[in-house]
């Protein structure tokens, strides 16, 4: 057997294995976003979305759907990443990897397959929820598709990161707590960054997860506050160089190996 | 082609520990060897380079001729590693654990579901196959980790320490099942506390100590190079004072027992003749200590501190 049909079977299996990890404990990977979904589209889209108004020429509530369906994919992807690897480490099952002869492309795979695929469902439920409030056009399908493959991808990478260099449980909660929730609610999730002076819009130009939001909203409704084709070059760049580092870090066994 | 050739292997953790000293040692296809130590010795390090768990420093290592730096994923294919810790989900079904490690190999997912049938019930562990494997018990634990191990046939299977911690009873049907395996061609290395179970599955073995191979050899030679067995005497009844004997070192140990040192060359005849004519009847009598334990008590105290 060559040795890529011996990888695609490995690669196969991880995948297997990771949605068979998200369908077990459904009530704690697929359930509380739609709950908490739920509320947000209730609280922000329905009370106060009324006394809003429009937005970008849209609706409040069809404004900041696309935004809450990105926001729970990227949350997503990025903690089964995080959450399946590091508990792998900790439990040091990830030894059933290290020992095996799979080339570390496809480990680095297996787990963002496996973040992507948790962010795709959280996603469709997600959309569910939203279509229970709102109307969802579909302007752009393929830009809707790749925008939202690409920002699952780049935050299955970072939670892959994340997990290779947390020692303890409380290490993978920093990241999503301080560095990833506050950037995605100043991401243009909740509003059009031109409602903003100039100088913040030029400091949320800084923010990776505007131009995911906004690309994916693009695909939806048309509407994107930054340049679709700068949104792609970012998106694309972050995927390269953080599975660039993934890889270097997984091949050199940083965290993993003595 | 050796199974296993290691030449000149050093080890050196964070904070300068040298865990490797250099070592050298050769296990030939189809053995079934032994690798003795303390603990803290450097058995797992040695274990964990060559699964690739560990980096080494310096040296060389080869697996069926397969460098382990120029063709790792070789080297991986070949072995089976059967970890001293337990290593597996613990939320995961036990069947499923097996599956997903002869995937993880590159076994089509038909054969691997064959495959866990045999040796799920190889080791008795068929009818716990939809359980989590935290249900199971130690032992139970244990086997599953051989049966992991086995599920991309391994021309070699390293075993740390499979028996620690499990009953006698269990321990003996595994060895069985080791030795079996091994009659079918599979190379083992086996590292264990239980010296008992290197001198009855290991017809070679090397004991090491402080990062440092301090003896390898046939278990038979090791053994032959002790001169001196010691045996425990039970009496019939709390006798008289020993007499000396030359030859023999007896010692009481209280009214009942005797314990005798005897040199190999030396007749046992005679002491029980001398133990008789002084009006001393033995009961029953058995061997102090396990053999080889004596052999390796020696040759680590003999090494010292390092």
């Amino acid at each position: 057997m060559s040795r890529l049909a011996t990888d695609l079977i490995g690669f196969e299996t991880i995948v297997r294995r990771e949605i068979m990890r998200i369908l077990r404990i459904w009530a704690q990977t697929i359930l509380p976003p739609a709950i908490t979904m739920t509320l947000y589209f209730i609280i922000f889209g329905n009370l106060i979305g009324r006394r809003i108004g429009d937005m970008g020429g849209f609706g409040y509530m069809e404004f900041i759907a696309p935004g809450l369906i990105m926001m729970s994919v990227i949350n997503n992807s990025y903690a089964n990443v995080v959450s399946s690897f590091f508990g792998a480490k900790f439990g040091r099952y990830i030894e059933e990897l290290l020992v095996a002869p799979m080339n570390e492309h496809w480990i680095l795979l297996g787990y963002i397959a496996g973040g992507v695929l948790r962010g795709l469902m959280v996603g469709a439920v997600v959309t569910l929820v939203a279509l229970c409030f709102t109307n969802l056009r579909l302007f752009h399908p393929w830009v809707m598709l790749s925008t939202l493959l690409l920002g699952a991808v780049v935050f299955s990478l970072g939670g892959f990161i994340n997990a290779v260099y947390a020692k303890k449980f409380d290490d993978v909660a920093i990241i999503p707590t301080f560095v990833l929730t506050p950037l995605t609610y100043l991401g243009g999730v909740f509003y059009s960054i031109s409602l903003l002076p100039e100088f913040w819009q030029q400091v949320s130009r800084a923010n990776p997860i505007l131009y995911m939001v906004n690309g994916f909203r693009y695909g939806l409704l048309g509407h994107s506050d930054v340049d679709l084709g700068l949104a792609y070059a970012i998106m694309l760049l972050a995927v390269a160089v953080l599975y660039g580092f993934s890889i270097f870090l997984l091949k050199r066994g940083v965290g993993l190996r003595s | 082609m050796h199974a296993l050739s290691i030449r000149g292997l050093t080890k050196t953790y964070a904070g300068k520990v040298h865990a490797l000293k250099g070592i050298d040692l050769e296990v030939a296809p189809g053995e079934f060897f032994a690798l003795l130590g303390p603990n803290g010795a450097g058995k797992t390090t040695t274990i964990g380079v060559i699964t690739s768990l560990v980096n080494k420093t310096a040296g060389a290592v080869s697996v069926f001729g397969h460098d382990v730096d120029q063709a790792r994923a070789e080297v991986k294919a070949s072995i089976g590693l059967v970890p001293q810790e337990l290593n597996f989900n613990q939320f995961e079904r036990v069947h499923d654990i097996v599956v997903n490690q002869a995937g993880f190999y590159g076994v089509p997912r038909k054969l691997a579901l064959a495959r866990a049938e045999k040796y799920l019930n190889q080791l008795q562990l068929w009818e716990k196959r939809d359980v989590a494997s935290r249900t199971l018990s130690g032992g139970m634990k244990r086997r599953l980790m051989i049966a992991r191990a086995l599920m991309h046939e391994p021309r070699l299977l390293i075993l740390d320490e499979p028996t620690a911690g499990v009953d006698i009873e269990i321990r003996r049907s595994m060895w069985q099942f080791l030795a079996e395996i091994n009659r079918a061609g599979t190379t083992i290395i086996l590292t264990t506390h239980y010296l008992e179970e290197a001198e009855q599955l290991c017809p070679r073995l090397a004991i090491i100590d402080g990062g440092l191979i301090v003896r390898q050899g046939r278990t038979r030679e090791l053994l032959e190079d002790m001169q001196i067995e010691t045996f425990v005497l039970n009496l019939a009844r709390p006798g008289p004072q020993v007499p000396a004997i030359e030859g023999f070192a007896v010692r009481r140990i209280d009214d009942l027992t005797l314990e005798v040192d005897v040199l190999r060359e030396r007749n046992l005849n005679d002491l029980f003749v001398r133990l008789s004519g002084s009006g001393i009847e033995v009961l029953s009598m058995r061997n102090k200590a396990n053999r080889l334990e004596e052999v390796f008590m020696r040759l680590v105290a003999k090494a010292g501190p390092r």
